[in-house]
């Protein structure tokens, strides 16, 4: 689903290298830890999977795609089989719940029947039936990562990235965000998530890839949050 | 393509941003206006040579006793000369395309009639204008075919050409409307440096938007229609707005204001209003549609 061969990206004010040489490969249907401290290049192997910039050197490979090759106006294609949850959920305020779930349809022209029908069943997914007409003000921190989770799984996306989704939820709301992530995994989507959250880590037991410094130092099943020895 | 949410779209960013789009739409009004007066003032200087150098001759004023050019030596024109200048003049047909003779007594005539009101009239005698002839061209720019062949004839004293007196007009409209040309072109870069700031404020505000149709996979067409809709409309009124001017123009400062005072000329019809409107609504559209294109490609990258 996901491959990296040897990929450095080197940002042009920068000298050290934000990855250096990065390859591993995420199977459909994993559930993947990128941990690792801040500047470590979690957000820059996001990004790389979202064609949000290229590598410097090597190939990144996403759903069968060498993304080097893909022509700018094939991008919006590769981003609709991604969906994306970050940190502050980049709700739109001036829209309610299920306008800001609908927006993500409407942007890549969904026709209006579409629309009606799966809107309603993401949000029951996401345990936020009954709330549809509340706006992002309206709700709790964790309600809202719903809602951005919502819009990020209602095109049924084969990957779903999350960067720190729980980074600004507490414990027990992060728990419930991430049984919600999880269960999207159980519906075949592969989830890649950037966290420093050490207690989630520990419980989920799934695949943890660490970085550190541009470099892959850990890749391993079922592992702990941990720093590599 | 969901129509209704893109004119959505442009209806909220046009009102979230009402002074830019007032802004738009007033500069391109002006600019426009501009242009499409500049285009009325060119269109007038061709309606006033046409009806002008329709009525221009060129003239052949003949020697007088007594004239002190030098082909005159001092005598009157003979009858000989007489018939050869017209005999000459019947060969250059087809450029020469209608010869009147005009006598002593058809000069004064003539003159009494122009100036019957003025003192003028009664300090000239009867044989102090020459006879001349009056010579229709039918291309009144080869001029100088004319002068050349007959200029310093014996028995000519002078060859004149109207057409040279209207030129200097022309060229004082020409140059008129060069300058308001030249103030609209400058008018239509301000407009291109409004639209393009305007653009970019608009990116900027609604960057939040843009950033969510990005990620979740929206075409760059689809991401930027609404912002090119909203300078195409903009621009749109903007240039309904100045072509109402130029009606305006037409209807009241030509027709109503100056046709009545200037009755010796022609001014430009309805036709060339029809014909310049269109082209400041293409080049209205067509000019805020490019400039916020390329602002776009810009602010709004995949």
């Amino acid at each position: 689903m996901i491959l990296f061969d040897r990929v450095s990206k080197i940002y042009a004010s920068q000298n050290r290298p934000a990855l250096d040489a990065v390859s591993l490969e995420i199977e459909k249907g994993e559930f993947i830890f990128l941990v690792g401290p801040s500047g470590s290049g979690k957000s820059t192997f996001l990004r790389l999977v979202l064609r949000e910039e290229r590598p410097t050197s090597g190939q990144v490979w996403v759903a069968g795609k060498e993304l080097s090759k893909l022509s700018n106006w094939k991008i919006p294609g590769l981003r609709r089989q991604i969906g994306t949850v970050f940190q502050d959920f980049r709700l739109l305020p001036n829209k309610t719940v299920a306008e800001n779930v609908a927006f993500a349809l409407e942007v890549i022209g969904k026709p209006k029947s579409h629309i009606k029908r799966v809107v309603p069943e993401v949000l029951e997914v996401v345990g936020l039936e009954g709330k549809e007409l509340r706006r992002p003000d309206e709700l709790s921190g964790g309600e809202q990562q719903r809602v951005a989770i919502a819009r990020a799984f209602v095109n049924r996306p084969m990957i779903l990235i999350a960067d720190e989704p729980t980074g600004n939820l507490d414990p027990g709301t992060s728990a419930d965000i991430m049984k919600l992530l999880d269960r999207i995994n159980q519906l075949g989507t592969t989830v890649v998530m950037s966290t420093h959250d050490s207690n989630i880590v520990d419980q989920m037991r799934r695949r943890v890839i660490e970085l550190d410094g541009g470099h892959l130092v850990r890749d391993q099943s079922r592992g702990v949050y941990g720093y590599a020895q | 393509m969901r129509a209704t949410f893109v004119a959505s779209e442009v209806s909220s960013g046009l009102r979230r941003n009402l002074t830019m789009t007032l802004a738009v739409i007033i500069t391109v009004a002006v600019s426009l206006g501009l242009f499409g007066a500049s285009m009325l003032v060119r269109a007038q200087v061709t309606t006033m040579k046409d009806f002008w150098y329709d009525k221009v001759e060129v003239s052949i004023f003949l020697c007088s006793k007594g004239s002190d050019t030098p082909s005159c030596s001092g005598e009157a024109v003979t009858q000989a000369q007489r018939d050869q200048i017209k005999s000459d003049l019947e060969s250059l047909r087809p450029l020469v395309q209608e010869i009147f003779y005009e006598s002593k007594a058809d000069a004064y005539a003539r003159f009494q009639e122009q100036f019957k009101n003025s003192p003028i009239a009664d300090n000239v005698s009867q044989g102090a204008l020459p006879e001349s002839f009056r010579v229709k061209l039918s291309d009144p720019t080869s001029y100088e075919v004319v002068a050349s062949a007959f200029a310093g004839r014996p028995g000519i004293e002078q060859v004149n050409d109207q057409r040279q007196i209207l030129d200097k007009f022309f060229r004082l409209l020409g140059g008129l409307q060069l300058i308001a040309l030249l103030i609209a072109l400058s008018m239509l870069v301000v407009t291109v440096l409004l639209i393009v700031n305007t653009m970019r404020v608009a990116a900027f505000s609604r960057r939040r938007e843009t950033g969510i149709m990005r990620l979740v996979g929206a075409s760059n067409f689809y991401i930027q229609l609404p912002f090119l809709l909203e300078a195409a409309f903009s621009a749109g009124v903007g240039a309904v707005l100045a072509i109402f001017g130029l009606i305006v123009t037409k209807a009241v400062v030509i027709d109503q204001i100056l046709a009545p005072s200037f009755q010796f000329t022609s001014f430009v019809g309805w036709d060339a209003v029809f014909a310049i409107a269109p082209l400041m609504f293409v080049v209205g559209i067509l000019l805020a549609g490019l400039s916020a294109f390329f602002t776009l490609r810009k602010y709004l990258r995949v």
